[in-house]
């Protein structure tokens, strides 16, 4: 019989390539490589930046010298070798007052090929969007509608000249400068990111949404992301991000923090469709990102996720649970083909009474890959009545790729109830003949199945992200059966 | 309607079908009966177009076409229907969404547009009365945690909904009691008509009080040793498979 075989799939597999992986040639400014004293300094001046700033950065910039990079996580790479990236990447055509109208003509096209009409963005409705290109946050939409309800929405480096007050306040209170090593770089030398407040009371009338993407060959992206909600605000976010198609790695360390103070709430949703590596392993991007969240007493953080991108990915989007009642939720999928290696996962910190947090993990590997949760639920001695649910559920495909799962279980209140679930399975080709058999070809059939496998996490995505998470894990694991 | 000529198949190099030869005309319902392990499901897999079997030998033709070279969804797209004996789970995907996937990927080969929800909406609420099937039901997903009655009663609603040119039922009274069985065969029943035709493969005889086969054939060694009426499942009834070996082995 002649059949669509796996090597069929394979085939095509091969011909479907990233689709993003294009490099648009806009001029730049960009720092030699290195890094010391001087390119902190460096980065800081070019930013305009007040002293505290710069003294802030430096000492994040000590501390990182002192420090080793992890090597605890279940991924193998060759390591960056951090004197030989550039640490500052600006298309010059980049004005801090900019309007969309004085944008680069170069960088609109690039929008249009990603997918981002900027000039739509004025009139769609329900979405703001801020966008970095390598070091730099290039445009920002809708800042006059959200200013009149008194959201700030802008660049951190903006915020930083605009709203110096907010930003000493938050920065580095929940992911501190020598919380990691890579959050300890990023505090040294991020050249830019989101700001986000949400004022007291306000329920921002439409999604935030920040999309990053690294341009310019041999540079790291650094970007630094800082949400506060403000007492009984709320606020969903959503951010995006891919690169160009390149032989080498290339070094994204990102830091988000979050802030929820009393009886607020922020959804913050993640697409990371970054470079994986060609189909041998070469190239792609090096994610390490470190995520974090603050609860007040009443507040609730969300965390969704959908990565499909990067050749090597560590990130835990954790929530603390400072205040009494509060509330922490994780939902990922991961998925991770050919060579890709992911080590995800959360940790949930309940400090006060009556916490709750719900981690829901979805795992799809396929080809040569490895994918790993990683979790941590500590339930500190005065969380009385602390709960969670753990759900990790893997989904294998072919015979080469791994599943892991490594969770953490801290507790030191006896009133603590907590559960884990974990389950690991394959799609079977009885699977895929039951569904070619009522017309369902294979290709069609592995997306219906990955989709409702995944679709607790996918629920939980704003709809306009939810369909493009869809469409993204059906790409991501074209010509994956086996 | 369906012509199978001299067909041998293997799977994983062991031969099991070695030269069926059927002919199936619109509206019959033949029925296949015969000792395990004789290649009952192996046919019905074959006709199917299941990939790990190998035709060696033989021709099976729908209507005049040799179908062959297709994949099993090309087939499905053709008519071929198959209720499973082991109806397998599809977690998060709900009996509904399955089913506008797989009449919208038969229209799309079919150069159609997708069927408008209100009409697919239409269409589960008809098919789901005449197989007395509880539309809670079809929220839930595919077969996941369904009883063994459940999963054949889906079955039939599948059949139902994609409304194929042949089907060919595996084992459907395996796992069945007395009330499912009556409620599977009715619907199968229901569905029947001059522009359709029905294999039924089954073990016992009891399914064929309710469907009533136009023809009984039985298979054993791979081969149709003996074809007849409704009365050859009685007498298979009353006498078991043993007498056939024997007849055969003669």
């Amino acid at each position: 019989m002649s059949k669509y075989t796996e090597d069929d799939l394979r085939e095509e597999l091969k011909t479907k390539e990233y689709e993003y992986g294009f490099y648009t040639d806009l001029k730049s400014e960009t720092f030699p490589i290195g890094l010391n004293e001087d390119i902190v300094r460096a980065i800081s001046k070019k930013k305009e930046e007040p002293e505290w700033m710069t003294e802030w950065r430096l000492e994040a910039f000590k501390a990182w010298k002192e420090m080793a990079e992890p090597e605890w996580a279940n991924v193998h790479y060759k390591k960056p070798d951090f004197q030989a990236i550039a640490y500052y990447s600006a298309p010059v055509a980049v004005d801090p007052n900019k309007t969309l109208d004085d944008v680069d003509p170069d960088l609109l096209a690039m929008y249009k090929k990603l997918g981002i009409s900027v000039d739509e963005q004025k009139k769609m409705n329900n979405i703001a969007m801020d966008i970095v290109v390598d070091s730099v946050s290039v445009a920002t939409t809708f800042k006059k509608t959200l200013g009149e309800k008194g959201i700030i929405f802008m660049s951190i480096s903006e915020a930083i000249k605009e709203h110096p007050e907010l930003v000493k306040k938050y920065l580095g209170t929940v992911v501190p400068q020598k919380d990691n090593f890579y959050a300890a770089l990023n505090s040294a030398v991020f050249s830019d990111g989101s700001f986000c407040y949400i004022p007291k009371g306000v329920r921002c009338p439409m999604e935030l949404s920040t999309y990053f993407r690294i341009n310019q060959a041999g540079t790291g992206q650094f970007e630094r992301t800082l949400v506060i909600a403000d007492e009984g605000s709320y606020v969903s976010y959503l951010e995006g991000c891919t690169a160009p198609s390149r032989d080498e790695n290339q070094l994204h360390a990102a830091v988000v923090e979050l802030i929820a103070l009393d009886d607020a709430e922020i959804k913050y949703s993640t697409v990371q469709n970054w470079y994986p590596g060609n189909a041998e392993g070469k190239g792609g991007v090096y994610n390490f990102v470190t995520k974090r969240g603050l609860c007040e007493t009443n507040a609730k953080i969300s965390w969704t996720q959908v990565e499909t991108g990067s050749a090597v990915t560590w990130k835990y989007p954790s929530c603390v649970l400072k205040g009494d009642n509060s509330v922490g939720e994780f939902y990922s999928i991961a998925v991770t083909n050919n060579y890709q290696q992911a080590d995800t996962g959360t940790k949930m910190i309940h400090l006060g009474k009556n916490t709750k947090s719900t981690i829901i993990s979805k795992g799809i590997s396929a080809g040569k890959s490895q994918n790993s949760y990683r979790g941590l639920v500590q339930i500190s001695s005065r969380a009385d009545n602390a709960r969670n649910f753990s759900q990790c559920d893997s989904l294998l495909m072919g015979n080469e790729c791994g599943a892991h799962t490594f969770p953490y279980i801290e507790a030191k209140n006896k009133s603590a109830q907590i559960e884990h679930e974990a389950t690991t399975s394959k799609i079977g080709e009885d699977q895929i003949f039951y569904c070619n058999q009522r017309g369902i070809d294979t290709e069609k059939a592995i997306a219906l199945i990955v989709n409702g496998f995944s679709k607790e996490v996918l629920n939980k995505l704003p709809m306009e992200f939810a369909v493009e998470a869809q469409k993204l894990l059906e790409i991501s694991l074209e010509g994956s059966v086996g | 309607m369906l012509e199978i000529k001299d067909l041998h198949a293997s799977v994983e190099g062991k031969g099991i079908l070695r030269g069926i030869n059927l002919e199936v005309k619109a509206g019959e319902v033949h029925a296949i009966m015969g000792p395990n392990g004789s290649g009952k499901s192996t046919l019905a897999s074959v006709i199917a177009g299941k990939e790990e079997y190998e035709v060696d030998k033989g021709q099976i033709l729908l209507d005049g076409e040799d179908i062959e070279e297709l994949a099993a969804e090309e087939r499905a797209h053709k008519g071929v229907f198959l209720s499973f004996q082991y109806p397998v789970e599809i977690p998060g995907v709900s009996v509904t969404n399955f089913m506008k996937t797989a009449i919208n990927e038969t229209r799309k080969a079919k150069g159609l547009e997708d069927m408008p929800a209100k009409d697919m909406l239409k269409m589960i609420r008809e098919k789901s009365e005449l197989l007395e099937i509880d539309r809670k039901f079809l929220s839930r997903s595919l077969n996941e945690g369904f009883s063994g009655g459940e999963k054949k009663r889906n079955e039939i609603f599948q059949m139902a909904m994609l409304e194929p040119k042949l089907a060919i039922l595996d084992e459907t009274d395996s796992g069945l009691d007395i009330d499912a069985l009556r409620i599977v065969a009715n619907g199968v029943n229901k569905l029947k008509n001059k522009d359709n035709a029905v294999i039924v493969i089954t073990h016992y005889q009891r399914l064929l009080d309710h469907i009533v086969p136009d023809f009984v054939h039985v298979l054993y060694n791979g081969r149709i040793v003996k074809s007849g009426t409704k009365e050859l499942a009685h007498e298979l009834e009353e006498k078991g498979y043993d007498w056939i070996k024997e007849e055969v082995g003669a």
